[in-house]
């Protein structure tokens, strides 16, 4: 078996889940790189879009920021950020792939604050950037997010982006697109999507070397477990060869 | 239409179109010589109390030179639009120029990693501060420069990102559904870096447009900053390209790698090394009071600034990575 770390196999366990065709809304970092890992094996036609503007580039390397040359190199437009997000609300929009701070059993994410005082916090996030409109947009929201007790937490101290709010029909109710909304979880243990009923976070695969019990050991909530879980396909010798030789040879992702 | 709930974050700008209609009403429509340093233009129409915008994204097309000039000046007090904003961000904190924030996305430089005198300025206490996101406020100004006072979106409902903005939820009178109502945010002053533009403020923007053809038009006031001064003939042979027509402008200052450490598209790309001295130098206190006077205090103009941190040779190695060719230049072959 190769031989990865925790980043490259969340990061090949996602590319996976982006078919040929669809189209996917991504931010910098390990998202961007999971899509330029489909692009270059299953999936040659997936059309990438940033929220500053750039429409299916044929990205040369791994952009810094979202908004760089980078991000519209051989693209077929360079547009505007009301463009991009009025797409993704116009429902063209497939996929989109975010992580956080924290995120609880319903797939909301925190990136704002930690800490109960929002005039004063304990800590100050970015905020939601894109994030909140590709969530609230896209059909379906893929988060990659190391798996432990500080970032799987019963509440998130603040929900920046919208996963199923409070479960059950919350979401629909609160004027939301309809049908959009958290798809797969994955991790460094596994791979969880939410039940359909309850919206409640599910296991659907445990990977190689980890049990559900060690996933619900790290996390802070309780976790369903899917009827028959399976474990998750390794990355291959060409994934990674692909990863680490075209997508990131400098390391910015794969690195940490 | 029925109010369903409102955020409980501050508007700390007027969505009153009428209000604007009365300011744009004043405002000269003539196609004057408006070219000017940008020190000037900053002492013109940057003033302390002003709710500021930064145009471009991040790091990208950012007219970093205004952001040096606004500090060097001392301004206070100001409002600003966190629109990702990156490293300009980190500039307008390290001088607590703000003390109040429209926020989508600041103390953050996405995959570089976080500004440590812009977090704990944030954390402080003496910044007020009211959550939007990335669209939302872009939709703001689109609503300001269509001049109505809101739009309705559907991002940010169900979420505290909501709870703590400044919007509304309201029924739609259409279908029933609750939509998230944007109200029109019309920036006192604004400045945005282009590639070209005349010296009536006639302007032109290569690559991605981000939100600043809405943004110079939601604002009172625009200072355009300008990688190069064109004639007004070129302009008017080729409209299509003109994307901020002059009577939106107030000063046009031209500043040859404005945007610089940040990227500016098919010119230069970001002086990645100097943005991580920036966040280096912030863990010290002394260390970082010095670099602040070496680079923005101490300096001059952006001219001196570059000069400092390798002048046109490290501007030369920026052109060539922004176009790609540093690699081959590295292989020898594309």
């Amino acid at each position: 078996m190769a031989d990865y770390n925790i980043i490259e196999i969340m990061i090949c366990v996602a590319a996976r889940e982006l078919e040929d065709g669809a189209t996917v809304g991504v931010g910098t970092g390990a998202p961007c790189a999971a899509a330029m890992l489909a692009q270059r094996t299953h999936s040659p036609n997936l059309v990438i879009m940033f929220e500053a503007g750039g429409v299916d580039p044929q990205l040369p390397e791994m952009p810094i920021s979202v908004g760089d040359t980078r991000t519209f190199y051989k693209a077929v437009m360079a547009s505007s950020m009301c463009d991009i997000m009025e797409t993704c609300c116009r429902g063209f929009v497939d996929y989109t792939f975010l992580g956080g701070a924290q995120i609880d059993m319903y797939g909301n994410l925190n990136s704002t604050i930690i800490g109960a005082d929002h005039s004063k916090p304990k800590v100050r996030f970015p905020g939601s950037g894109g994030a909140n409109d590709f969530a609230s947009f896209c059909w379906r929201m893929l988060v990659m997010i190391v798996q432990d007790t500080r970032r799987f937490v019963e509440k998130v101290d603040f929900i920046t982006t919208p996963g199923w709010l409070e479960g059950g029909d919350s979401r629909a109710k609160s004027g939301l697109p309809l049908d959009a909304g958290p798809y797969r979880i994955i991790t460094n243990m596994g791979v969880m999507d939410f039940e359909r009923e309850s919206k409640r976070m599910r296991v659907i695969s445990t990977n190689p070397g980890y049990s559900f019990e060690e996933i619900q050991l790290n996390c802070g909530f309780e976790l369903l477990r899917a009827p028959d879980i399976t474990e998750t396909k390794p990355p291959t010798e060409e994934e990674l060869r692909i990863l680490r030789e075209e997508v990131d040879p400098y390391k910015y992702v794969l690195g940490r | 239409m029925v109010v369903i709930e409102e955020g409980r974050g501050r508007l700390f700008t007027d969505p009153d179109p009428d209000r604007a209609r009365e300011f744009f009403r004043k405002k000269s429509r003539k196609m004057t010589n408006k070219l000017m340093s940008l020190k000037k233009a900053t002492e013109e129409f940057v003033h302390d109390g002003d709710y500021l915008a930064i145009g471009g994204f991040g790091a990208n097309r950012t007219p970093i030179a205004a952001c040096h000039e606004i500090v060097r000046q001392g301004r206070k007090n100001m409002g600003f639009a966190g629109h990702t904003s990156t490293h300009d961000f980190q500039i307008l904190a390290a001088s607590e120029a703000f003390n109040r924030v429209d926020i989508a996305y600041v103390v953050g430089l996405e995959a570089r990693g976080l500004s440590q005198c812009a977090r704990k300025y944030m954390q402080s206490g003496k910044v007020e501060v009211c959550e939007w996101t990335n669209y939302g406020l872009s939709a703001r100004l689109k609503a300001a420069a269509m001049g109505v006072p809101y739009i309705p979106t559907r991002n940010m409902l169900g979420t505290d990102t909501f709870k703590y903005s400044g919007g509304k939820i309201a029924e739609c009178p259409f279908t029933g559904k609750r939509l998230m109502l944007q109200p029109a945010l019309y920036p006192d002053i604004s400045v945005i870096h282009v590639h070209e533009a005349d010296i009536y403020g006639n302007a032109r923007i290569r690559g991605i447009m981000i939100s600043d053809d809405d943004l110079a038009r939601a604002s009172k006031r625009v200072i355009i900053t300008t990688e190069r001064l064109i004639p007004n003939k070129e302009i008017r042979r080729d409209p299509t390209s003109t994307v901020i027509p002059f009577y939106l402008v107030d000063a046009v200052c031209e500043v040859l790698y404005g945007a610089y450490p940040g990227t500016m598209p098919y010119e230069y790309f970001s002086d990645e090394e100097h943005i991580q001295e920036w966040l280096r130098v912030q863990d010290d206190p002394v260390e970082f009071q010095e670099f602040l006077n070496r680079n923005i205090y101490d300096c001059p103009d952006h001219y001196e600034y570059i000069q400092r941190n390798g002048g046109i040779h490290r501007i030369t190695e920026l052109r060539q990575k922004e176009l790609l060719l540093h690699k081959e230049v590295e292989s020898g072959r594309l």
